[in-house]
């Protein structure tokens, strides 16, 4: 973290923007995974906004000017990724699926954070039973699979039915259940921790209002750490999303592409060796998860500088010392020896 | 698999002597731990049952539309879910304290015994997954700290990272394609084949774990063909988890590679290889004991995904033929048990790092 305001004083504005900084930061193979993840995230994202015009056919789209599409056919030039059982083109349905998913996450990562990092500020500010009850309430549902809360709420919020908005809000309010707590956690526990500080306390001997107090001195602090959360969270969003769509409590096939659906399609298909209906999709999802997941974890390693690769020899040394030093004698500990380590 | 054999060993000496130094203090954790799995439970069996009635009462949900109104209004005024749901819902609770868990409305049978024919075939996946997930996770995790920052940590990490990006039913897909459908090795899906079912059905007491009565059944045919059915599963499910261990053994071991002592060990001339298997790796395990609590809950919920894939008939794979019924006193008796697991799982991983490692008592 502090690594990143240092060089951002130093550099041009550009280099201090969050994700930048942290390429600048990496060396070797943690900046090929950054990078590999922000690729594989950019193409993502790129094939949501482009699907409309790069997708051959429609999702729900059954026959063309030439008849209907056959069903369950081998890849060929008319349909590049062959169709499936119920006689969707497989390309198109992968490319729409992206513009579901990310839907899904931003519905649901949107709704956590708002009610977490609410809950959290007021639950650590104030403190006292509310504080207990939520903290037993969030300790209860983090501990429970998530995969199987998120079925309980898709089955009682959408009772089966789904509508694209009906089907997608569903997901989503189920992801939130799901990931409210882990906000909560987070942002609670760096309330408690900056209650304390000097600069808190003056604000309180100032007589500033609580509602102030939170909302100008702690928020900001107190949130540093959500980008981060929320790379880690979008990945875990799409594997839910795909669980639901895979067990048959996600979208309807004619009102959205969802990867998830088409794959529990895919299982009766794969018995028989058709392929194509079930791997694109499945590796439609792989590649999403992992670029987010190369993504949030490259940025993680790169702030904790215990994790972080080390600069070869020379000037460029200086800057990782810097961030060592910030971070307190415990780490210094471990960071000395390391060198060695990684001689031998 | 010598790790596997070295896991346990940890605990005696590691405990003997500060067990003692310690004493009341580790048993009143214990106590007060064991307390706090209640209001866990009690939560979840409270959220579960209000969502479950949001929708309205189980017999309508179950079979409205399928039955005359009146007698639909007869059937839920004899179960009671027309008074006041208050009263239901401690009525429930009182029948979960002394075990009634209710009768399924479906197909009519007591939750308590659906519970264990399913939870046994579930208790067996886990097992067979838990097994795949330390024997690849733990030995490459080590592999991966010794040769940090190298090739072959490079390649490791990235296995890891797909282990968690794959989700279950694709890697189970994949498997399938690969060694049942064009290989033919391994069968498609399912527990076991009929034949070799009717076999072990003829045993005095089936446990319900498949290789278990195998073995006592003493038919090698038919302990190969339980076998051969469960390594699709056990390998879907325990990748999933084994990317998790390997990068908490990395991340561990090459925090205490760092120590002093390890240095002191290698001025010494110990051995590369002893350093990371002994004098490293023994610390490094207690994180990844208190995180494997948390893997419990990610493998029950990825149980359900598997069980689908594999059609392999557990607890997961009712809760959703469940869930499509609408049989929610079924599902509702399904999630219980799960919450119970996953309080008491926490619960037990908790004490275990209590012993091992004081500084967690408070």
């Amino acid at each position: 973290m502090s690594t990143a305001t240092i060089s951002g004083r130093k550099k041009s504005f550009l280099s201090g923007l969050p994700v930048i900084s942290h390429v600048n930061k990496s060396v070797g193979l943690q900046r090929g995974m950054l990078i590999t993840g922000l690729v594989l995230t950019g193409l993502f994202l790129l094939s949501t906004v482009l699907a409309p015009f790069i997708a051959p056919y429609g999702y729900s789209q059954l026959s063309d000017a030439s008849g209907s599409f056959p069903t369950q056919d081998a890849p060929s030039s008319k349909h590049l990724l062959g169709t499936t059982v119920g006689g969707y083109d497989v390309l198109s349905r992968v490319l729409w699926g992206s513009q579901t998913a990310v839907t899904v996450i931003v519905v649901a990562v949107a709704m956590s954070i708002f009610l977490g990092v609410a809950l959290g500020l007021l639950s650590g500010y104030f403190g006292g039973w509310l504080d207990r009850v939520l903290v037993v309430i969030a300790d209860a549902i983090y501990a429970f699979p998530s995969l199987l809360l998120a079925i309980v709420m898709s089955i009682v919020i959408s009772r089966g039915q789904s509508s694209f908005w009906g089907g997608i809000l569903a997901c989503a309010f189920s992801i939130t259940v799901v990931f409210v707590p882990q906000y909560f956690r987070v942002i609670r526990a760096e309330t408690i921790r900056l209650k304390a500080e000097p600069f808190v306390e003056s604000a309180m001997v100032l007589g500033a209002s609580s509602l102030r107090i939170i909302t100008r001195h702690i928020f900001k602090n107190a949130t540093r750490t959500l980008p981060l959360m929320f790379t880690l969270n979008a990945s875990e969003a799409i594997l839910t999303l795909a669980g639901l769509g895979f067990l048959g409590f996600g979208i309807e096939p004619s009102s959205a592409a969802e990867w998830g659906f088409d794959l529990n399609k895919a299982m009766a298909d794969a018995s028989s060796g058709i392929w194509w209906t079930g791997v694109f999709p499945g590796i439609a999802i792989v590649l999403t998860v992992l670029g987010l997941t190369l993504v949030g974890e490259s940025i993680n390693d790169l702030n904790d500088p215990r994790l972080r690769g080390r600069k070869r020899a020379g000037g460029k040394a200086s800057r990782s010392k810097a961030a060592a030093g910030t971070d307190g004698k415990n780490t210094g500990a471990t960071t000395a020896p390391e060198p060695e380590a990684g001689k031998a | 698999m010598t790790t596997l054999i070295e896991v346990p060993d940890v605990e005696p000496d590691a405990v003997a002597p500060k067990s003692k130094s310690a004493g009341g203090g580790l048993g009143r954790y214990i106590v007060v731990r064991f307390f706090l799995i209640i209001p866990t439970i009690f939560i979840l069996v409270t959220l579960v049952f209000f969502l479950m009635r949001v929708i309205g009462d189980p017999i309508t949900a179950a079979q409205g539309g399928r039955l005359p109104p009146d007698v639909l209004a007869q059937r839920i005024h004899d179960a009671g879910y027309d008074r006041p749901i208050i009263i239901q819902y401690f009525e429930y609770l009182g029948q979960l304290i002394t075990g009634n868990f209710g009768t399924t409305i479906t197909d009519r049978r007591p939750v308590v015994e659906m519970l264990s024919t399913f939870g046994a075939a579930t208790l067996e996946l886990s097992i067979n997954a838990l097994i795949v997930a330390l024997a690849v996770g733990i030995p490459l995790g080590m592999i991966a700290a010794q040769r940090r920052d190298k090739a072959t940590d490079a390649f490791l990490r990235c296995f890891a990272i797909l282990c968690y990006a794959t989700p279950v039913f694709f890697s189970g897909l994949l498997l399938k394609l690969t060694f049942s459908v064009w290989l033919g090795w391994l069968p498609v899906a399912g527990r076991v084949s009929t034949r070799t079912e009717l076999t072990m059905g003829q045993l005095a007491a089936p446990t319900g774990i498949y290789w278990l009565d195998a073995l006592r059944s003493g038919d090698f045919t038919a302990l190969g063909d339980v076998v051969s059915h469960a390594v699709l599963p056990a390998i879907a499910l325990g990748l999933l988890t084994a990317g998790v261990f390997l990068r908490l053994v990395r991340t561990n071991v090459i925090g205490t590679l760092g120590k002093d002592y390890v240095e002191a060990g290698r001025s010494r001339g110990v051995s590369e290889f002893r350093l990371v298997t002994k004098h490293a790796y023994k610390p490094a395990l207690i994180p990844i004991i208190t995180v494997m609590g948390l893997q419990i809950a990610l493998m029950l919920g990825g149980a359900v995904l598997t069980e689908t894939t594999f059609e392999w008939k557990g607890l997961g794979y009712q809760l959703v033929q469940y869930l499509n019924a609408r049989d929610f006193v079924a599902v509702q008796g399904i999630v219980v048990l799960l919450a119970v697991i996953v309080a008491f799982t926490n619960f037990v991983v908790d004490v275990v790092a209590a012993l091992i490692d004081p500084r967690v008592r408070y």
